[in-house]
């Protein structure tokens, strides 16, 4: 009897398993010139339309070529761009600094105190339908107070004590800042005593409801406050503005309104007293509205306007268009995207179509690391693609604004940092949710349909306002869309009504956990993908 | 020898055969039911949705009731375009597309035949989804303040800019179905396909969205497929376009005609 001993290999298993797998992968991904040639086409695609974003906005800017009479010989070109240059805050943000101002100089420190006893106002009959005639009432954000500024020019620096529409009374200073104080609304019944107290460049705000218990609102500290500034009595109301949702687009309008409020016990520490003066900063939102009226210690200040930091955005302002924010240079982005979806998801399905994943799971039996092997090579390569298109195209486009003598909104450059790699990481992330629904539909067609209705088209819907803002929140929270939240750069400010929808530029997830919503779906369907690959045959 | 020598008459492949061959592949395709399926279920149940999600206020409102109504036609011409794609880049990726040729070597005549029978079988389905559509938007939009004290007329076939807007809807996804069969045959690769024309659908109105410029914003929306050719959709305030609906499913009907020329000239020059 002789034992037949069946042939085993005595090659033990290949060492260095997952480098050498990333290594194929790349090869493989490298070498399909095809690939590389889309994924620089969605670079360009990217960097194209964010300069054509910059280029193709000025809506408001002619350029004018001066020539001589000849006609030969063009002069010198100039850029105008009416409506585009707004007063800038001290924080460098473009700002609206319009109110009516009943002042006197305040030499050094001291303080100013007043009691409110009225806040009424007018507001357009109808806004939606800009019919003329007004209707007694007030804005939530229809502020009268005391304010000591540095000088009456639009933009500098202040600090306010304020009464509101519907907001209670507030602590304001240099356009961006808001602190609560009382709530409730004011009357003759309910007055509200406010004080502001400047000691050097600090000014503290106080409010009473008697005039006898005062409490701290807030401190606001000016930097470069002169010592000699103008205090005194506010009032302003901004524009009452309509939104009309309707399918496919919004429509913003604006209408002034006024306000009116009522001051008495009017107190300034600077000796010897001066006399009032009353003007406006900027101008009147409502044409001929301002002016105050004193009598005995009792002062009716009326002014239309706002200080505020502005919002991009569509809004019913007449001022004009407002400045662009970086986020639309990057509005390639989606398509791009595209673009590199379709390879992601060919990365996985072409090795179906060729039989070629027959090899690749003989090679290295490990689907599972298989699978993180392909996530990482396309994934590093939609980074370093979605990265230099986002750099190249924020870069550019601002470049090529600020030549054609347009107002870019200004965003810190820790903004300019997350919107820029989140957009890198946006494209990465996708790509890889492309890979993994690839692996499970390993249908090109369903899964690039499938990827582009989950990614771009929700995404589409919102940016295009073809959906009632609130189904559009929704999508753009649930939806691994919500990860083009990371590129939003729009300030929001509570102290400032407007419309913070998707389609103006406010998606409903902070930056990072729009992201982390995109990456919770990638993460599902990776899971999918793994388990699905070790089911099934190849 | 002589004998030995004959062949067998060899029928030549004529148009009615062509078409017959390319119906057998269309409807024995697995998908294809469940597509045209989807397409009708998705474009009736978003239109549904988009009604009941607008609401028109005593306040004024400048919604269209007819393009309210039929708002699915944007997300189910995705599975047209699916549609569309399959009909040809399956025959690539399976190699079928050699024994077609082989069969029937006049190349246009193929992509004739596969252009008719998807439009043929595009054009009858949408019918059933715009139908659908139109009375979704019957049965919902009075309850949402699209009433005569508003302003509107009911929605009903029997208006003439209704029964225009219900009619061009269903050629455009028919176009839209030819623009991708196009676009397959000129691409062959699927997934490559569809990005083709998904972006080339939803890329121009993202653009023109953000576009301030109101002279590039008119430009991009007379030249964007989707855009131009959705105006066909527009029930009221049609003078204020930038094209007359017609003139818009023109723009479409040119991407496609251009799309299937592109196609034809690469099915002849290329190797299959």
């Amino acid at each position: 009897m002789t034992t037949v001993t069946p042939f085993r290999s005595q090659a033990g298993p290949v060492k260095g398993g997952f480098r050498q797998e990333l290594h194929a992968e790349w090869t493989k991904f490298r070498t399909v010139r095809g690939w590389i040639i889309a994924m620089l086409v969605a670079v360009l695609v990217i960097v194209g339309l964010g300069l054509f974003a910059a280029g193709g906005s000025g809506s408001s800017c002619q350029v004018s070529t001066g020539q001589s009479a000849t006609g030969h010989n063009p002069a010198s070109a100039s850029t105008t761009c009416p409506g585009t240059t707004f007063p800038v805050g001290p924080g460098g943000e473009p700002v609206t600094d319009d109110f009516y101002f009943v002042h006197q100089p305040l030499a050094g420190n001291g303080s100013i105190t007043v009691r409110v006893t009225s806040l009424s106002g007018l507001l357009p009959a109808n806004v939606a339908s800009g019919s003329p005639g007004t209707k007694p009432g007030l804005l939530p954000w229809s502020k009268a107070g005391i304010i000591i500024k540095d000088g009456t020019s639009q933009g500098s620096a202040y600090a306010a004590m304020t009464v509101t529409g519907a907001n209670g009374v507030r602590m304001q200073w240099n356009y961006t800042h808001d602190t609560p104080g009382l709530a409730g609304s004011v009357s003759a019944a309910s007055p509200r005593w406010l004080r502001l107290v400047r000691t050097g460049a600090t000014i503290t705000g106080y409010d009473s409801d008697d005039g006898t218990h005062w409490a701290q609102v807030g401190t606001a500290s000016l930097a470069g406050l002169p010592s000699t500034v103008q205090a005194g009595l506010f009032a302003t109301s901004p524009d009452d503005q309509s939104f009309s949702q309707t399918f496919g687009g919004t429509n913003g309008q604006g209408m002034p309104t006024q306000d009116t409020a009522v001051f008495d016990h009017v107190s300034l520490s600077s000796a010897p007293a001066g006399a009032w003066a009353g003007g406006y900063v900027g101008e009147a939102n409502m044409p001929g509205v301002g002016g105050y009226h004193q009598a005995g210690g009792r002062f009716a200040v009326t002014g239309s306007g706002d200080i505020a930091p502005i919002v991009p955005g569509p809004t019913g302002n007449a001022a004009g268009p407002t400045p662009s924010v970086i986020t639309i240079y990057l509005i390639g982005t989606f398509a791009g995207l595209v673009v590199v979806i379709v390879v992601a998801v060919m990365f996985m399905t072409a090795e179906y179509r060729r039989g070629l994943i027959r090899i690749t799971l003989s090679a290295s039996p490990r689907r599972g690391r298989v699978l993180a092997a392909k996530a990482l090579v396309i994934g590093a390569a939609g980074f370093v693609a979605g990265l230099v298109a986002a750099a190249a195209a924020v870069l550019g486009a601002v470049r090529l604004a600020q030549s054609r003598g347009q107002a870019a909104f200004p965003v810190s450059w820790p903004t300019d940092v997350r919107v820029i790699v989140g957009t890198a990481a946006l494209v990465a992330v996708a790509a890889v949710l492309a890979l993994a629904l690839g692996a499970m539909l390993r249908r090109s067609v369903g899964a690039v349909t499938l990827v582009i209705a989950v990614v771009v088209v929700p995404y589409f819907l919102a940016a295009t306002a073809a959906l009632p803002a609130g189904a559009a929140e929704w999508l753009l929270r649930i939806t691994p869309a919500a990860g083009f939240a990371v590129q939003q750069a729009a300030p929001r400010y509570a102290q400032v009504s407007a419309l913070y929808t998707p389609a103006s530029g406010y998606p409903p997830l902070a930056p990072w956990a729009g992201l982390a919503v995109l990456c919770g779906w990638t993460v599902l369907a990776l899971g999918g993908a793994a388990y699905l690959l070790r089911r099934r045959d190849a | 020898m002589s004998q030995a020598g004959q062949v067998p008459a060899v029928g030549v492949a004529r148009v009615p055969d062509v078409l017959h061959a390319e119906w057998t592949k269309l409807r024995t395709l697995a998908g294809t039911f469940w597509l045209l399926a989807g397409a009708v279920a998705v474009t009736i149940a978003v239109s549904a949705a988009a009604c009941a999600a607008t609401t028109c206020s005593s306040l004024g409102c400048q919604a269209d009731p007819g393009k309210v109504s039929l708002t699915g036609v944007q997300v189910g011409q995705a599975i047209v375009a699916i549609i569309g794609v399959l009909a040809i880049s399956t025959e690539y990726s399976s190699g079928l597309i050699r024994v077609t040729l082989t069969a029937m070597p006049h190349r246009g005549w193929v992509l004739a035949a596969k252009a008719a029978l998807v439009g043929g079988l595009v054009l009858a389905v949408s019918a059933v989804a715009v139908l659908g559509s139109v009375l979704a938007g019957q049965l919902i939009l009075p309850g949402h303040g699209f009433t005569a004290a508003h302003g509107f007329a009911a929605l009903s076939l029997d208006e003439a800019p209704v029964l225009r807007a219900a009619c061009g809807s269903v050629l455009y996804l028919a176009l839209i179905a030819l623009l991708s069969l196009g676009v397959a045959v000129a691409v062959r690769d699927s997934a490559a396909a569809i990005g083709t024309v998904l972006a080339l659908l939803y890329l121009f109105p993202v653009i023109a969205a953000v576009i301030s410029n109101q002279h590039w914003q008119r430009h991009l929306e007379q030249i964007s497929p989707m855009t131009a050719g959705l105006y066909i959709q527009a029930t009221v305030g049609v003078r204020t376009l930038p094209l007359t609906p017609w003139q818009g499913l023109g723009v479409l009907g040119l991407w496609a005609a251009g799309a299937l020329l592109l196609g034809g000239l690469v099915l002849r020059l290329r190797d299959a």
